[in-house]
């Protein structure tokens, strides 16, 4: 059988999902945010709830995510997403908000914003975007930095004695009764996109059916940022990442 | 059995050549074009081996630009 | 229909929030305010007009609640006092980089630093000339009384409406504490979702009916386009500036002083000015309304002729640069003021204003 026999529009089985818009994305080669947008953008369509689904954006590497998934979005300030998300929620009751922060934005300077929204159970998603450092400002160390890793900001490797340890910030939203989901994820491999995507799509039901605030971890790579090829960076993360931070449902009810 | 063949199309100008589709890949179909760039540098993915293709989705899965589409037939 | 009661500033703030139809107060409880947020969670308006009401984690938290919510079109404010209003700055100057409404209440009292809980006016400067970063102006309101209070709610959420840009109620903690008679206003819808979609186009409110999709942002990374939307902001200024100063003047026109005030101190200069009188001197009273935009040409024709001009404020000397500025030396402008939570008497103000006469 002939290629272009195969190349056909009935023969389609994967495209981009529509609510993506076809643009270059800036993020680096490899990088895990494009996987995880594609996510949101096919689970956003899938629900139906294009026209009442709003983002909102962090400072970060994601902070253009408003240029890429076609919902109505909030630019928000450093850390400060789950307060917008909490006040876009509440006015608008009917809309399905959601917050895509990383690790700086959830667990350093905006942990107090993060801690409540979900303690008060807002009926919102929260996409967790753990890559262990802050990529768009150089790739610093960040909260979730493993100890020994080597950052800007921990050139020697992060120590105990000058940094503290790890920030398990998931781990203590499970303890919140705000919290109806919580559970850790990654895209680095085929399956794990696919349990990505059913993590995702859950806990934006659950926002649609108002139990309460749904968080989704995807444990990344930041390829740039850690000095790694994609592959390499993938490697690295199955090898130490998973170690701290182990994949799989941590809260369900 | 029903045999299964595929096939894949890159947006060889959004690829960005990060080579994850290539390790994702279970039948190495893909690889990066050894010599060939887009016009943003890249060397782009494409399917070196095309009859290896099983349509299984899994470059399409971890390819964070979504410039990946696949295609399947079943052959009785 | 309107209601006349007897009430503190704050909780007429309060009031005057459900009845203008708000559809969201974030706040959190600082001294000499909190009543605004407990007025609102003991009328639960909830239960009638639908309002939103939450006590956030901090100010910074509240502020940014207002972000998302003015973002979604949604009339909504927040309150504070002094050292809260400085945890907002963050966020008041994201709502003013993306031109969205929103009305922020400042109750002043005496700082700098954890200070002390007295009323003060030492937030002008911070109020007026930016407090956050950028290049942004807040459309600033100042009342002097508990009515003030209540109109002000309204004023400020027309304002802040018609030229999508956050206006600040600068008040301080005489006119927050204070009981008075106040006229309430009639008690108003809220806008309904659909009201909003047509008449905040811009809004975020899900991309329903809409093809393209709605983005708030402050973000521009390229300069050439950062500089068109400052030049945009800087336009609308210049608008508001030329249609919105207000002021009052108390017996200027043949006067041969000018006591200029803002607020509370306002109401204790007029009465300085009754007993200076009563000492053969001239005093006439201009009160800014507006502190932005600062009716800088009202105070230049009330200066002309007068022998000088003496700025009374609860600080160390602010407004008294705009005067000068708006008077570009043509006469003497002095400062009088206290500090810390300290309210100077009318004799008080006689006496600057007497040392003056005889310089």
């Amino acid at each position: 059988m002939e290629l272009q026999d195969i190349i056909r529009p009935e023969n389609k089985v994967y495209a981009a999902p529509e609510l993506l818009d076809q643009v270059h994305m800036h993020y680096c080669p490899g990088c895990s945010h494009g996987v995880i947008h594609k996510l949101v953008a096919e689970v956003i369509a899938e629900l139906g709830i294009t026209e009442r689904a709003v983002g909102v954006s962090p400072v970060g590497c994601a902070v253009f995510a408003y240029n890429y998934i076609d919902c109505d979005w909030i630019e928000a300030a450093h850390g400060r997403a789950p307060a917008v998300a909490t006040a876009a929620s509440r006015l608008w009751p009917e809309n399905v908000v959601f917050t895509y922060q990383g690790d700086g934005d959830m667990s350093a300077i905006g942990t107090a914003e993060t801690i409540h929204a979900a303690n008060r159970g807002e009926n919102i998603v929260m996409i967790f975007v753990n890559n262990a450092i802050y990529g768009m400002t150089g790739g610093q160390m960040a909260p979730t930095t493993l100890l020994g890793q080597k950052t800007a900001t921990s050139p020697y490797g992060r120590r105990v004695d000058l940094n503290g340890y790890p920030l398990e910030i998931t781990n203590l939203l499970k303890e919140l009764d705000g919290t109806c989901y919580v559970t850790r994820q990654s895209v680095h491999t085929p399956a794990n996109v696919r349990k990505t995507k059913a993590a995702l799509k859950k806990a934006f039901q659950n926002a649609m059916e108002k139990k309460g605030t749904s968080v989704v971890e995807v444990v990344s790579t930041c390829n740039s940022g850690w000095k790694m090829s994609p592959e390499k960076a993938n490697e690295w993360m199955a090898q130490h990442m998973f170690e701290k931070y182990p994949l799989g449902d941590l809260k369900l009810s | 059995m029903a045999k299964i063949k595929g096939a894949v199309t890159v947006n060889k100008e959004r690829c960005k050549g990060c080579n994850l589709c290539v390790v994702a890949c279970p039948t190495d179909t893909l690889s990066l074009q050894p010599l060939e760039v887009n016009d943003r540098g890249y060397h782009f993915a494409y399917m070196s081996n095309p009859d290896a293709c099983i349509g299984c989705c899994s470059c399409a899965l971890v390819c964070p630009d979504a410039c990946i589409e696949v295609y399947r037939v079943k052959l009785d | 229909m309107e209601e006349v009661r007897l009430m503190k500033g704050n909780e007429a703030i309060a009031h005057a929030a459900i009845r203008y139809g708000c559809d969201g107060y974030f706040g959190y409880p600082i001294t000499p305010q909190s009543e605004v947020l407990e007025t609102l969670e003991a009328l639960m308006p909830w239960d009638t007009t639908g309002m939103v009401v939450l006590q956030a984690e901090s100010e910074v938290a509240a502020i940014n609640m207002v972000y998302g919510g003015a973002a979604t079109g949604k009339a909504v404010m927040t309150s504070s006092s002094s050292p809260g209003v400085s945890l907002k700055q963050e966020g008041i100057s994201y709502i003013a980089a993306s031109s969205l409404p929103a009305l922020i209440l400042n109750v002043m009292r005496g700082g700098p630093g954890l200070g002390t809980i007295q009323p003060s006016q030492a937030d002008y400067f911070q109020a007026v000339k930016g407090g956050g970063h950028g290049d942004y102006h807040l459309i600033v309101l100042a009342p002097s009384t508990v009515q003030e209070m209540a109109d002000f709610v309204g004023l400020g959420f027309d304002l802040a409406f018609k030229y999508c840009n956050p206006a600040m109620i600068l008040a301080d903690g005489i006119v927050g504490q204070m009981m008075e008679k106040v006229v309430l206003p009639e008690q108003r819808p809220r806008r309904t979702d659909a009201e909003i979609r047509e008449q905040c186009p811009w809004a975020v409110t899900g991309r329903e009916g809409r093809r393209k999709r709605n983005v708030v942002t402050s973000l521009e990374l390229e300069s050439d386009k950062m500089e068109v939307i400052n030049h945009k902001l800087q336009e609308k200024y210049r608008e508001i500036e030329a249609n919105e100063t207000r002021w009052e003047e108390i017996g200027t026109e043949d006067a041969d002083w000018l006591i200029v005030s803002f607020g509370s101190v306002a109401r204790i200069s007029t009465k300085a000015k009754e007993l200076a009188e009563e000492e053969g001197l001239k005093v006439g009273v201009l009160r800014p309304i507006t502190l932005w935009p600062f009716p800088s040409e009202a105070i230049r024709k009330a200066a002309d002729g007068k022998k000088g001009i003496l700025v009374v404020e609860l600080n160390a000397g602010q407004m008294v640069e705009d005067v000068r500025l708006a008077v570009h030396d043509a006469l003497p402008v002095k400062h009088f003021g206290r500090m810390g939570g300290i309210i100077p008497s009318p004799s008080e103000i006689v006496n600057a204003l007497k040392g003056m006469v005889n310089d």
